[in-house]
Order: C-alpha cells, then structure tokens, then sequence
C-alpha cells in the first residue's frame, strides 16, 4: 500500500484519540455541569417518554407546524447522520493505512452506498445553502432578533459553512479517487468502485490536471475531510449545534403532565400545613427551609439546565411569545440563552476550583432582568412552539418566585393583589360577604 | 334567581350532583357576572342537580402562585380543598379556565381530587346528549362568528374542539383567526397581568389580539374565560368598534339560542 506512508496511520490514530478524547472531556464537564441542578422527580410512563423520543426528536413532529422549512431541516439531519455511516469506514482506512476497505467486502452494493451518500451530500448542501440565504433574509424576524447579536449569530453561520465545506470536501475526494481509478494510477487501481453518480460530475474540473497533482489533491481533500470531522465534532459541544444530541434526553424527560400545571413547592405546602394544623409541626422547631424559587442556575432543576444545553437558538418560541411580539423586553428565546451562559460561567468556576465559590453574580438581574420575567402572560406558547418542547415558561415561574418570595420585589399591582387575595379571598378588594350576590336580581 | 349553596344543601338533607365553581370574576365582576347566570339559567333548564359553594368560595390561588406567591396559592389551595372535601365534592364545573386548571391539575397532589369540567365541555356534552337543542334561526344565523382561544383552555389542557363544536350548531359562518388553536394569541390576561400594568412595550396584548379578531370581520367574537372576555371588550371599545362588533361567552350564546320548552 503506496496510498498512505507509515506515517500517516501513526498521525492519523493519534489525531483520532486526541479529537475523541477532548470531545468526552467536555462531555463529561457538560454532565457535570447540568448535575449542579436541583434534583426533580421525572414522572410518568417510559413507554411516553420514548414516544416522546421517537416523534419530537427523531421525528422532528413539531417541526412540521412549518412544513417547507422542517424538510429541509430533516434532510440536513437525516444527510449528517448517515453520511456519518461512510466515516467508520474512513476512520478505519486512516489507522489501518488502507484505502477505500469496505468496498471488496460490499462489492456492488458499496457503490450503492456511496451513491446514496453522495446524492445526500448534494442535499445537505443545498438546505444549508437555503438556510444561510435564510438567516440573511430580513422578512423572518426571529433570525434577525437582536437576541442573536454577537456569537449567537456567528454560531450558525460556522455550522452552515462547515457543512458545506464538509460536503463539497467528500464530494472532491471521490472525484478525484474515482479518477485516478479510471487512470489505473497506482494503488488507486486496486479497489476499482467505478464512478459515482455526483461527484463523476465533478470529473471536468480536474482532468486536467497530472496524476501527481490529483493525489495531492485526493489526500489533501481526504486530510480535511476527516480533520475537519473532527473538528466540528469539538466545536459542537461548545455551539447550538448540541441539540443534535441533548434533544434526545430532553425530549425523553419532557413533561408529561397537562403543560398547564405548575411545580408544586411541597416545603410551602409543609409550611401552610403546619401553619393551618400547629398540632402536625415537628416539636424540635426544625423546618427544612430551602431556597424559595430559583436565584441562580444551580436553583434551577437539572432538566432546566439539560434544556438551555438542549435549546438551538431557534426563535420559535419568541415569535410566538404574546410579550414579545408586542415590543416587551421579553424573549423566552433569551431566557434560555441567559440560563446557558450563566450556567457555563458557574461550570468554569466549578471546574477550576472543584466547588462552586461565589463569584457575586446570578441569573436573575445579571442575566435576566425582573422586567423581563414579569412581562410574562404564562400562555405557554413558548413551550407549545419548541420542537422539543423545552420550557422557558418553567424558568421565569421559578424566577418570579424568588423575586417575590424572597426578595418581595413585586410590582406595587400585584402587591394588592396578593393583598386583596389573602383578606378578600378574591383578587379584588369585593366584600367576601358579596360573593353570591350577583344571583340576586339588579 | 335561585340557587343553592352546598351549605343549605345539606342542611336540607341533600347532596346535589355537580358544585358550579363561580370564580372570582363570575362571582364581582359585573360583566362576568352575566356569564355566570347565563350558565346557571342553561344548568337549571337542562335540569342538572347543581349548587354554588357561595361565601366559602374562595380564590383558587392560580394568579398568586403565577405571579409568584407560592405562600398565599397554598394557603389558598389548603382553605379551598378543606371546604371542597367537607363537602365531599365529587364534581366541579367551572366557567374560568383559569380556576379549572388550577382545581384539574394543582389540586390532586395537594388532596383536592374532583372530576373538574370547564363549561365549553359540559355545554358540548348536554348537546350531543340532546338535552340542549338549539333553535333554528336564531339571532346568530347567517352572522360572522369567531372563536378566542383561552390559553389555559387550549396550550394548557389541549381543549380546542369542544367551544368550536358548540358553535358550529349556531348555523352561523364560524371562522378562524389567523393565530388559532395551539397557535392562537394570549388575550394579555394570564400569568396574573390581568392585575397589573403591561411592562414597557410598543403594543398592548390585549390591541394586538383584537385586531387580529376584527380583522376577520366576524360580528361576535366569541370567549370562554372571563379574562379574555374582558380584554377583548377593552380592546373592541378602544378601537371603536363596540356598536358592530361584541364580545359574547359561549355560555351566553346558548342560553340565548337554545329551546326552552
């Protein structure tokens, strides 16, 4: 084998175990980070949940309330999982030194198979082309929001391109393999697959070119190929683009209860127990008083934090959003991102001091604002738009209750109201003796 | 009109089939109080064996624990499910969505466990039994209609069908909005805003919502929730549009269309 020197598989297997290894490293600091979450019980049926996991993430079902653009999405998807399928076998080339391994063993079928690939190439091409000329298109407000000001923004456009680069750098490659085949140019004759059906197509471009130059080109491309594989699979982790695999656990443990019941707080519930029935108060005086609501990420629930890793950035959620279409500073988009970037701030401190230490910082004022979470209606939009019906809605609840509960930073109205509530028992200042009055006759 | 509370209920001996939860708005706000006897007038023609609970009526808590005050929602919830249970409650039927999720689904893990029905599925329920038939020819025939979707009825309970198959017997030209059912637009009312001013913004929830209902040129938008109802009113007389246009529960509609024999 002429193809690769022995170099080249020693390179290459070390470039692998490097590329893996970092990608588990932030795996597992991604894990941890959502295990500093409180812990919330999950119930409900598993064979839901898998259902859940079968039509909301594998599916792709609420992507279909837009039709055109849910095509175009699955295809991207549906290309980059199994176009990942013809990577085993280049992976497996590059340690092994060999070129090309599974097609004596696949014969005829092998060219089928990368066929198939390469027309998936062509149309993962063309729906990230459609997709970038979308981001650019004035007339879809969520992608020009100025919540995607600044990375956010930059983020998708990375991903796109990298895709595209990623498909035209596979489709070159075997251009120029199934070339030099055809020239009968040294090892590249050994594994004869014929052309295939798109990158044949490609052939014009380049034969001209000398057989020299169309090695350099055939390995160049193979390199960047993988490389670049590589690469993308360590910026995913860091991107939007981890949605591809936390939408799977987020839609497994996505609520299944009506999504108009609100969490309950049984130590509230204990506390008005014992205020309502002094005889059931424990005697030693001790009450379990934890933290009323949520301040700061680490109040949050894990499946909270497994969300705002989950979220895409996607804008669904805020077109739909009552308080933002009519100009509110509210964007339940944003309170996803808010959660996400203050929860990898506290990963950081966690991670180089192997405990949380207070930094002076939290998620409600530093990330989001109390103008922000009081805008909200509760009409649970947010979460009936999310594909993967993650919630904003639970955040800003959790948030509110802290705002209230602990700090009793309410706007003056709803300080009546809670007023009017516990001595009128109507959210009204009506005599509670009046309550039946309205079956008498005016 | 007439109608009994649960306590003289039982002080006559009787334990009557179905508690009509009134709500706060049904109970003191003039306009919801009309909702609230159109109700009781379809409840007691129909012949539903039904009672209010009255003074012991107390808010369910819903806009408290939305607002945050988880305190004051569980010293709501506890006060009410104590009342609810005493009585042993079975069956609830509510004209506020608001209330009805709050008794349907908060209450269970807190003790209170009722068969909890809002009024739209009640109403469709007693057509399709044939116990309200509905006139023909009525006010409503030939007339625009256009249904809202309350957000604690739709998105939180998934009730959409019931309200629209209710109005579709009207023989009226019942219509969509553009945003309907799981996509329809908040009144502006939930999460406690009904109590306080809408934080900074170029528009009001409640305008952007109306337009969108008049721009259906129906001539009755129709409500199931007291607070869209009141929202959608404001929002019809800001425009000036009172005099074509009115604001009507569903409730309201089929105790004005249905046959009384």
């Amino acid at each position: 084998m002429t193809i690769l020197s022995l170099v080249e598989p020693l390179l290459f297997t070390g470039l692998t175990i490097l590329a893996v290894s970092l990608v588990a490293k932030r795996g597992k600091t991604i894990f941890n980070t959502i295990k500093l979450g409180r812990s919330e019980n999950i119930s409900g049926p598993k064979i839901e949940r898998w259902k859940n996991v079968l039509l909301l993430a594998f599916g792709q079902r609420k992507m279909f309330r837009k039709p055109g653009v849910a095509l175009l999405h699955l295809i991207v998807y549906a290309g980059f999982i199994i176009i990942n399928v013809e990577i085993i076998e280049i992976i497996l080339d590059g340690i092994l030194g060999q070129h090309r391994l599974f097609a004596p063993i696949l014969g005829s079928a092998y060219s089928l198979l990368i066929n198939a690939f390469e027309t998936l190439a062509v149309l993962v091409f063309l729906a990230c082309s459609v997709f970038i000329i979308r981001r650019n298109l004035k007339s879809i407000a969520r992608l020009q929001s100025t919540d995607l000001n600044g990375w956010p923004r930059k983020d998708a456009f990375i991903i796109l391109g990298t895709e595209l680069l990623l498909m035209s750098l596979f489709l070159v490659m075997n251009a120029s393999d199934t070339l030099l085949q055809q020239r009968g140019h040294l090892a590249y004759s050994q594994h004869l697959t014929g052309n295939f059906w798109i990158s044949s197509m490609l052939h014009p471009l380049f034969v001209s070119f000398t057989n020299e130059t169309l090695v350099v080109l055939e390995r160049t491309t193979w390199w960047l190929h993988i490389l670049g594989i590589y690469a993308f699979l360590n910026y995913l982790p860091h991107s939007k683009h981890l949605h591809i695999i936390l939408a799977f656990p987020s839609a497994y443990f996505a609520k299944l209860e009506p999504s108009g019941k609100m969490e309950n707080m049984p130590a509230i519930q204990q506390e008005v127990i014992y205020a309502m029935q002094p005889e059931l108060a424990p005697t030693d005086g001790h009450v379990n008083s934890p933290r009323f609501g949520a301040r700061d990420v680490m109040d949050l629930s894990w499946k909270n934090l497994l969300d705002a890793y989950s979220c895409t950035e996607c804008g669904r959620c805020s077109s739909a959003c009552p308080a933002n279409q009519t100009g509110k500073l509210l964007s339940p988009r944003k309170i996803m991102m808010a959660t996400r970037d203050r929860l990898e701030e506290v990963g950081k401190v966690v991670a180089s001091n192997s405990t949380w230490k207070e930094d002076g910082r939290s998620l409600l004022h530093d990330f989001i604002t109390v103008e922000e979470i009081n805008a909200c209606t509760t009409c649970h939009a947010c979460v009936q738009e999310c594909p993967v019906s993650l919630s904003p809605l639970d955040i800003i609840l959790q948030l509110r209750r802290n705002l209230v509960m602990e700090e009793s930073n309410t706007p003056a109205e709803w300080a009546t109201l809670f007023g009017n509530i516990e001595n009128n028992f109507a959210p009204w200042k009506f005599n509670p003796e009046d309550r039946e009055k309205w079956i008498q006759p005016t | 009109m007439n109608i009994p509370t649960l306590a003289s209920c039982v002080a006559a001996g009787k334990s009557p089939e179905v508690l009509f939860w009134v709500g706060c708005a049904g109970s003191f706000d003039q306009r919801a109080q009309r909702i609230s006897k159109a109700f009781a007038i379809i409840l007691q023609k129909v012949g539903i064996d039904f009672a209010i609970l009255g003074k012991e009526e107390c808010c369910t808590g819903d806009p408290a624990r939305r607002a945050g005050n988880e305190f004051l929602f569980q010293m709501m919830a506890y006060q009410n499910i104590q009342t609810l249970n005493g009585y042993g409650v079975k069956k609830i039927v509510t004209t506020c969505p608001h209330c009805f999720n709050t008794l349907k689904n908060e209450y269970p893990e807190l003790g209170g466990n009722y068969e909890v029905i809002h009024h739209t599925v009640l109403l469709q329920q007693l057509i399709d039994q044939g116990k309200i038939k509905i006139k023909e020819g009525g006010t409503f025939k030939g007339k625009r209609i256009v249904y809202h979707d309350s957000c604690y009825l739709g998105r939180a309970n998934g009730i959409y069908e019931a309200p629209r198959k209710v109005l579709e017997l009207l023989d009226s030209e019942l219509v969509e909005m553009k945003r309907c059912r799981s996509t329809g637009l908040c009144c502006g009312a939930g999460g406690a805003q009904m109590f306080k001013e809408e934080e900074k913004g170029n528009l009001r929830i409640n305008k952007e919502r109306t337009e969108e209902a008049l721009a259906t040129a129906a001539a009755v938008v129709v409500s199931a929730c007291p607070f869209c109802n009141t929202m959608l009113t404001d929002g019809i007389k800001e425009a000036e549009k009172e005099d074509e246009v009115s604001v009507l529960d569903i409730a309201e509609i089929i105790e004005k269309e249905m046959i009384r024999e």
